[in-house]
């Protein structure tokens, strides 16, 4: 036998000082604090910058009433990319719900019968997903990009133009402004808001959400752990699906038509705010109320390029290179502190 | 007298594409033992427990526990059924904490809300009971491998476990580590379960187990009590004595300088590796063939790296024909005409989705870069001479290599380092599991080479074929070198006992 030197004994992990174990234990919240803190620096910089218009009731009420629907993309998308997944249609999934809830709309059919039928169809895009994935082992980059390609298709023989949604009820999810003071909340945000809570506390406390994590950590791994993997990784789709279509339905309310441009490239950005809010591309490890504030990041963003009064095309391009700033600050916070 | 068996598997089979993994095997284990399956690479012991623990099903054979018949599809019926297993790799989350990776899976859930309180109180009884302290919030990628692998043996014993299969625990632990799994290893012994123990540090073996079972090449070999099979013994069943009918293969002489001294190649001096070889000298002489004997484990491999620019050194100097150099990659040993082939054929040599034409034209290729392409009746020529020489079959150039049976994708290997005709060729378990008759054809090529010139470091765990092939030999235990002999000199019986280190009390 090998005569190494004698290393401390097993038990030396319990000789750690308290507030270091903690740190240990909670280690994979780094990234999301990071974004948390840049979040604070942005939106000071702002403040100062705008000589105190920026951080007013009006501009961050209307920050969330905007993004809500990013909100809960960024909340399925989420679940998939710990998996070590992605999916890439959750922007025409929702142009397709859209166009579809307008064209069963402008025929009268019910608004209680539309919201949960387009659901399921966003649930369906992601079983088509989820069982290409796991079943017939594509990667999942492909197989969202042909679950992708598919919705678009469908949006525009559902709407070659596009058509305005008059429907009281769908409206009024995103004109009901609910008031406290000068802030104010629509039934967009709310859901938004209720969505985060249900994917977060499912994470969480759930064995399915337990599940999505050890997959992300090793997919192998979890199977010999005796994990039903392949049914978690569907699901996974199906929830990002059914956030997509939630998400249309929100849409729908905000832009007031069904069109089938819509979302286009909205996967990337929800995809941009999931990871600034703290998930590991490679998989294993995020929160979804991280994803929360990376949609707020993202969001705080284009507000603030808009009030900079620079042009459209400018936010792009800003957009691009603040993310780009803002992930490799991340790295660097996180890097140095998994370095000790 | 004897109680019935946890575990039977009776007649297993099971065929990869061409190769007989495993052929006619009976194992059986006892409550309250710990037996070791032994056996060389290739000799069938993945495949067995595979078969055991649910990650793969038998062409043929039957599996019994306690009597009744039981077939497994997927690894967790077998956990089920009460089979836990540890693999090497140790296949746990290490993004969850350790609380969840013991028990995940198997948690108490409120209303289908996960029961944190409970799953963190179980973890930490089962952690206790095995007498170990990790704190069960913490994540498990922060704790040593060692640790890990404790983790992964709560994990395996959490619930109501009869049978462990423990896979190659020992290879990263140090000594007091091995020690600590001892202890846990007796534990679980005394309460009944059937521990399956696969290693190849025979000293282990010998320390921890109750029974040992022998295969090769997919064959049963035999079971045996560790009280009345010497080490030596075990050695020889591992790896057989196949009738010394074959001539000797190796050249008359090595080739001498103009003075009678051999010209030395290679010379290494205090080379070594932490955790992988202890500082070693070696001289290589030019156009001899050099035998490595030794078992997995003795660090005959990691001697090849260290050679080749594969690892880097920790310690030591090489020389090449009196210059120092130091290797930073394959690449640039290669370019000194230092070449290695990995005893992994399948992943460290053959590429299976190309064919045998650009597999051959690979290094050559590689050495040109991406500028200078070999043109492709160049390849060709090139593809059909190696064909020809190594008669590689079938003769088909444009086969994909992955069709190829062992000994030919062998051939193919060989064919691509030499195509950049180098100085000096390691080869590293060149004929295993391969048949008997491609073997030998190995082999003589091997003869051939040295007789025009080439300087080749043969590696392998069959003695017989050191013996037959090596102009010199080097026996290599417990990762250094022990001995160096003329194989004209000494028997198969004397190697033996080097490479097992039989001990007077033995």
């Amino acid at each position: 036998m090998n005569a190494t030197a004698t290393k401390a004994p097993v038990s030396s992990s319990m000789a750690v000082p308290a507030w270091r174990r903690a740190i240990i234990n909670k280690s994979s919240w780094l990234p999301v604090v990071a974004g948390a803190t840049l979040l604070i620096v942005m939106f000071s910089v702002a403040q100062v910058k705008f000589e105190g218009r920026f951080i007013k009731p009006g501009v961050i009420s209307s920050l969330f009433v905007d993004n809500a629907y990013l909100i809960i993309l960024a909340a399925g998308m989420t679940l998939v990319i710990i998996t070590g997944g992605i999916d890439l249609s959750v922007g025409a999934v929702m142009a397709y719900t859209d166009c579809l809830a307008a064209f069963l709309l402008r025929d009268h059919f019910p608004v209680w019968v539309v919201i949960p039928m387009v659901i399921l169809v966003g649930m369906v895009f992601g079983l088509i997903t989820g069982i290409l994935v796991q079943f017939f082992n594509v990667q999942p980059f492909i197989a969202s990009l042909a679950a992708m390609f598919l919705a678009r298709g469908l949006a525009y023989i559902a709407a070659q133009r596009q058509i305005p949604v008059d429907n009281e009820t769908i409206l009024g999810l995103n004109n009901n402004k609910i008031r406290f003071g000068d802030w104010y909340i629509t039934p967009t945000v709310i859901i938004a808001l209720v969505i985060v809570v249900i994917v977060a506390w499912t994470m969480a406390y759930s064995r399915f959400g337990r599940t999505v994590y050890a997959i992300g950590g090793g997919e192998q791994s979890a199977k010999l752990m005796g994990l039903p993997v392949a049914r978690t990784k569907v699901l996974v789709y199906v929830i990002s699906g059914a956030c997509s279509g939630v998400a249309g339905v929100v849409f729908i309310s905000y832009t007031a038509a069904g069109y089938s441009l819509n979302g286009v490239g909205t996967e990337l950005d929800t995809i941009a705010a999931v990871v600034i809010g703290g998930t590991i591309l490679t998989g294993g490890s995020g929160y979804v109320f991280g994803s929360l504030l990376g949609v707020l990041v993202f969001g705080g963003i284009k507000t603030f390029i808009s009030f900079q009064g620079a042009e459209q095309s400018w936010t792009r391009i800003a957009v691009g290179v603040l993310l780009l700033a803002f992930v490799v600050v991340q790295r660097l916070i996180v890097a140095r502190a998994n370095r000790r | 007298m004897e109680a019935e068996p946890v575990v039977e598997v009776l007649g297993a089979q099971k065929r990869f594409t061409g190769d007989l993994a495993l052929d006619g095997v009976n194992f059986r284990m006892f409550a309250g033992e710990v037996h070791s399956l032994m056996g060389e690479n290739g000799a069938g012991k993945s495949t067995l427990i595979k078969a055991m623990t649910g990650a793969l099903t038998l062409d043929a054979g039957i599996m019994r526990m306690y009597g009744e018949e039981v077939s497994f599809s997927n690894p967790g019926a077998a956990q089920r059924a009460g089979i836990g297993t540890v693999y090497q790799e140790i296949d746990l989350a290490p993004n969850l904490s350790v609380a969840e990776n013991i028990m995940l899976g198997r948690e108490k859930s409120r209303f289908g809300r996960v029961d944190w309180e409970h799953m963190r109180t179980a973890a930490a009884d089962v952690l206790s009971t095995l007498g170990i302290s990790i704190d069960p919030r913490s994540p498990l990628g922060s704790h040593s491998l060692a640790e890990q692998q404790l983790v992964a043996i709560a994990r395996a014993i959490a619930t109501d476990v009869k049978v462990l299969v423990l896979d190659e625990p020992t290879s990263s632990l140090d000594q007091d580590e091995v020690g600590e799994l001892f202890r846990v290893i007796r534990e679980l012994k005394s309460r009944g379960v059937a521990i399956l123990f696969i290693s190849h540090f025979l000293e282990q073996v010998y320390e921890i187990c109750d029974r040992i079972t022998v295969l090769r090449n997919g064959e049963l070999i035999g079971e045996y009590l560790p009280t009345e099979l010497l080490r030596i013994d075990l050695v020889q069943k591992m790896l057989g004595r196949e009738a010394s009918t074959l001539e000797v293969l190796r050249p008359r002489a090595v080739p001498t300088t103009p003075s009678g001294e051999a010209a030395t190649l290679v010379s290494v001096r205090g080379i070594g590796r932490r955790g992988a070889l202890q500082p070693t000298d070696l001289d290589v002489f030019e156009g001899e063939v050099l035998g490595v004997a030794g078992l997995l484990g003795s660090g005959r491999t990691q001697l090849a790296r260290l050679l080749t620019g594969i690892d880097h050194a920790d310690t030591g100097t090489l020389e090449l024909r009196s210059i120092r150099r130091r290797f930073h990659n394959p690449r640039a040993a290669l370019e000194k005409g230092v070449a290695y082939s990995s005893e992994s054929r399948k992943t460290e040599g053959i590429i299976a989705e190309l064919t045998v034409r650009e597999n051959i034209a690979l290094a050559l290729q590689a050495q040109k870069g991406w500028m200078r392409r070999i043109p492709r009746a160049r390849q060709q020529e090139l593809c059909e001479s190696w064909i020809e020489a190594l008669d590689v079959r079938p003769k088909d150039p444009d086969r994909k290599a992955g069709t190829l049976s062992g000994g030919n994708q062998q051939k193919v290997l060989l064919a691509r380092l030499l195509a950049l005709a180098p100085q000096l060729l390691v080869l590293d378990e060149p004929t295993r599991g391969i048949d008997v008759g491609a073997k030998v054809e190995v082999q003589r090529l091997i003869g051939e080479l040295a007789a025009n010139g080439m300087t080749v470091v043969f590696i392998s765990a069959e003695l017989e074929e050191v013996l037959r092939v090596g102009q010199r030999i080097i026996v290599m235990r417990d990762r250094e070198i022990v001995a160096t002999l003329d194989p004209d000199a000494v028997t198969f019986e004397m190697l033996l006992a080097l490479v097992a280190k039989a001990d007077d009390g033995d």
